[in-house]
């Protein structure tokens, strides 16, 4: 069975004159442990994808099921409890709360989540240790290195054990050198954890890595390198 | 999210943009100071009162007059006709006053009355002057007192009832003028009071000084002397000396003694079947009451100021949260991303604008204690020495209380309006948001 499974979904924002349609008609299934990379230009609607399969956002019309079960039914605190144990996001400006310590950015799910303090303090040491970050937990997320910060970024979307991550551009504020590590680290995730791995960029080469590619054009699912390779 | 964590959050949020923070507090600290200072003053001048109201009357005892029906002197407002039983008023009141004298008839109708214990007719006694030795003489009054009541002493005893000498308690403002020297000195001394009677002749009545009365706010005699029985009954005589017999016994007003254990229903019951009879009873609750409805009334427009202060600090808040919500959009995007329900965006919002409130309102109340016990301590020596046992600012725990929950209530209040516009936010929106 996919892990999601998507039909036929359209999204649209706005009314009349400014409607404007970001998806129009996309089906697709991915499964457990495949890395996908999403491409498209800016205004392709990679990314209402990519909101759509993380749950941030409701298709207009069409289904998406999350292991079989249609997220329509899912409302409110089940839907939070959802997005919180099944997904992690690594996003291209960090998002990280400068003033904060890196375990403190790091440990926000599981604050979120309800965990109690000294299992959040626990698991976001492992998170950093799994990052070689350990020895930054202290510092202020502001100090940080691009690469660091981006590290941090990916401790914080693997804190909560989730199946799915989702990376927006995960390497687009790095120089070529620690994007390149960033990169290694997702894939390492990928294969050794068995995480879905899911990353919507432009840039050709990091897409090359995935097992699977999905061009998006106008709205429109144009290319599945699955379909093709099949 | 847990609460606990929630509520660390709101606490570690409030401290981020510390120039922000600080100056909204500056501005709740502005309201609370003021409202715990005016509040203080409705509880010092209130709790003043409420020591001094034994010396004005007991718990179990109203003062009864007849119920008259047209008022006379310069409340009157036309010719009044006449009634060969108004004598004038022993009540506070315009001058010119008249009461109806009640008769002994009276007072047996109103021991008849149900609920009354006891009926004891008010003496009203002018003696001429008080005189020490060869010294000064001086007007004076004279008061009494009635079971439960009794007078700040500086120095000396109560003047003893059971007593058969005469007896005197003086006011301490006429200790020295009639060259007695010190309160203490005084005691013991003896004073000779002059009092005129029916048929206009001066008699002169030695007495002994017992005790020295304090003067109070609310002192029960005001400048007046407070005889015991012996000495009252001595007066009372001298001055009816020459009135025919039937005539001796008119009084312009009567205490009433009730059962002390009768609660506020059934003393109004009572002034009720009074009222029915043809009598007007009011107790000392009822003068006191005029009191305090006029110290709170001024309370209340001080307090009123206060919270026009707190209004203007909670759009404070308000602007300030608005401005926090604008700079955490794209946190607030990814807490939501990360599961964190609407409510939860909500409270954490509104538990940092009622945080800001508390530490607002916490400051003020603590600085205005301070402030206020200093003024207080500082007057009562200087402006208000004549005033003791005057705390002219003080504070009750539960106002204080009331104080910081109802700032924080407003804070909340205030913060709502970010929180809400907070949880609205859509999670894809306020991550785009740059």
């Amino acid at each position: 069975m996919p892990i999601i499974s998507v039909r036929d979904v359209h999204k649209s924002y706005g009314r009349g004159q400014n409607r404007f349609d970001a998806l129009k008609g996309v089906s697709l299934d991915i499964h457990k442990g495949e890395s996908i990379a999403i491409v498209g230009k800016s205004g392709s609607g990679k990314s209402t994808l990519m909101h759509v399969l993380a749950l941030l956002d409701a298709p207009s019309t069409g289904t998406v099921e999350l292991e079989g079960v249609d997220t329509a039914t899912l409302r409110g605190g089940k839907l939070n409890r959802t997005r919180n144990k099944t997904f992690g996001f690594v996003f291209q400006q960090f998002f990280l709360t400068g003033n904060s310590t890196v375990l403190e950015n790091v440990i926000l799910p599981l604050k979120i989540a309800g965990a109690g303090r000294s299992e959040r303090r626990r698991r976001g040491h492992a998170a950093l240790a799994q990052l070689e970050l350990d020895d930054k937990a202290r510092s202020k997320a502001v100090n940080l290195s691009g690469g660091q910060k981006q590290r941090t970024v990916i401790a914080r979307a693997l804190v909560n054990n989730p199946r799915i991550i989702f990376a927006d551009e995960p390497t687009g504020n790095l120089d070529t050198a620690t994007g390149a590590i960033v990169e290694d680290i997702l894939f390492a995730l990928n294969r050794e954890n068995g995480i879905t791995l899911i990353v919507v960029t432009h840039d050709e080469e990091l897409a090359n890595r995935c097992d699977r590619r999905l061009f998006i054009r106008d709205g429109l699912l144009v290319e599945d390198s699955a379909a093709v390779a099949a | 999210m847990r609460t606990v964590d929630l509520i660390g959050s709101a606490v570690s949020n409030t401290f981020r943009s510390k120039t922000r923070t600080i100056l909204t507090i500056l501005a709740i600290f502005v309201g609370a100071f003021t409202l715990t200072l005016t509040s203080g003053l409705g509880t010092g001048i209130n709790a003043y009162i409420n020591d001094t109201v034994t010396s004005i009357g007991a718990a179990d005892v109203m003062t009864v007059t007849k119920t008259h029906e047209s008022a006379t002197g310069v409340a009157a407002d036309g010719p009044v006709e006449y009634n060969p039983d108004a004598i004038a008023s022993g009540q506070p009141g315009p001058p010119g006053s008249t009461v109806v004298a009640l008769t002994p008839i009276d007072l047996d109708t109103i021991a008849g009355i149900e609920g009354v214990n006891d009926v004891v007719p008010t003496r009203s006694i002018s003696p001429d002057y008080i005189q020490a030795g060869d010294g000064t003489k001086y007007v004076i009054g004279v008061g009494s007192l009635i079971a439960g009541q009794s007078i700040q002493l500086e120095a000396g005893t109560e003047p003893d009832d059971s007593a058969t000498d005469l007896q005197l308690v003086l006011p301490v403002s006429f200790v020295e003028p009639m060259g007695l020297g010190l309160a203490e000195s005084a005691i013991g001394g003896t004073v000779s009071i002059a009092i005129m009677d029916a048929a206009r002749t001066q008699h002169v009545i030695d007495a002994t000084i017992v005790g020295v009365s304090e003067e109070g706010l609310a002192s029960p005699t005001g400048a007046s002397l407070v005889p015991n029985t012996a000495l009252n009954d001595e007066l009372f005589d001298t001055e009816n000396i020459g009135v025919p017999a039937d005539e001796v016994q008119r009084y312009a007003q009567a205490s009433v003694f009730f059962d002390t254990a009768a609660t506020d229903d059934e003393i109004s019951a009572l002034k009720d079947r009074l009222t029915d009879a043809g009598y007007t009873g009011s107790t000392v609750a009822d003068q006191l009451g005029m009191f305090k409805t006029v110290i709170d009334g001024i309370v209340l427009v001080l307090n009123a100021f206060a919270i026009i202060a707190l209004l203007a600090a909670s759009f404070g808040i308000v602007n300030t949260l608005y401005m926090s919500v604008q700079e955490r959009t794209r946190e607030i995007g990814l807490m939501k991303a990360m599961g964190m329900g609407n409510g939860r965006v909500f409270s954490l919002f509104s538990l940092e604008a009622a945080f800001i409130g508390f530490l607002g309102s916490a400051i003020g109340v603590v600085i205005a204690m301070l402030v206020g016990s200093g003024v207080s301590s500082a007057l009562s020596g200087s402006l208000l020495a004549d005033l003791p046992g005057l705390t002219l600012i003080a504070f009750d725990p539960v106002s204080i209380a009331a104080i910081i929950v109802v700032v924080m209530a407003i804070a909340f209040l205030a913060g709502t309006l970010p929180a809400a516009r907070a949880a609205r936010a859509d999670p894809v929106d306020s991550l785009r948001y740059e």
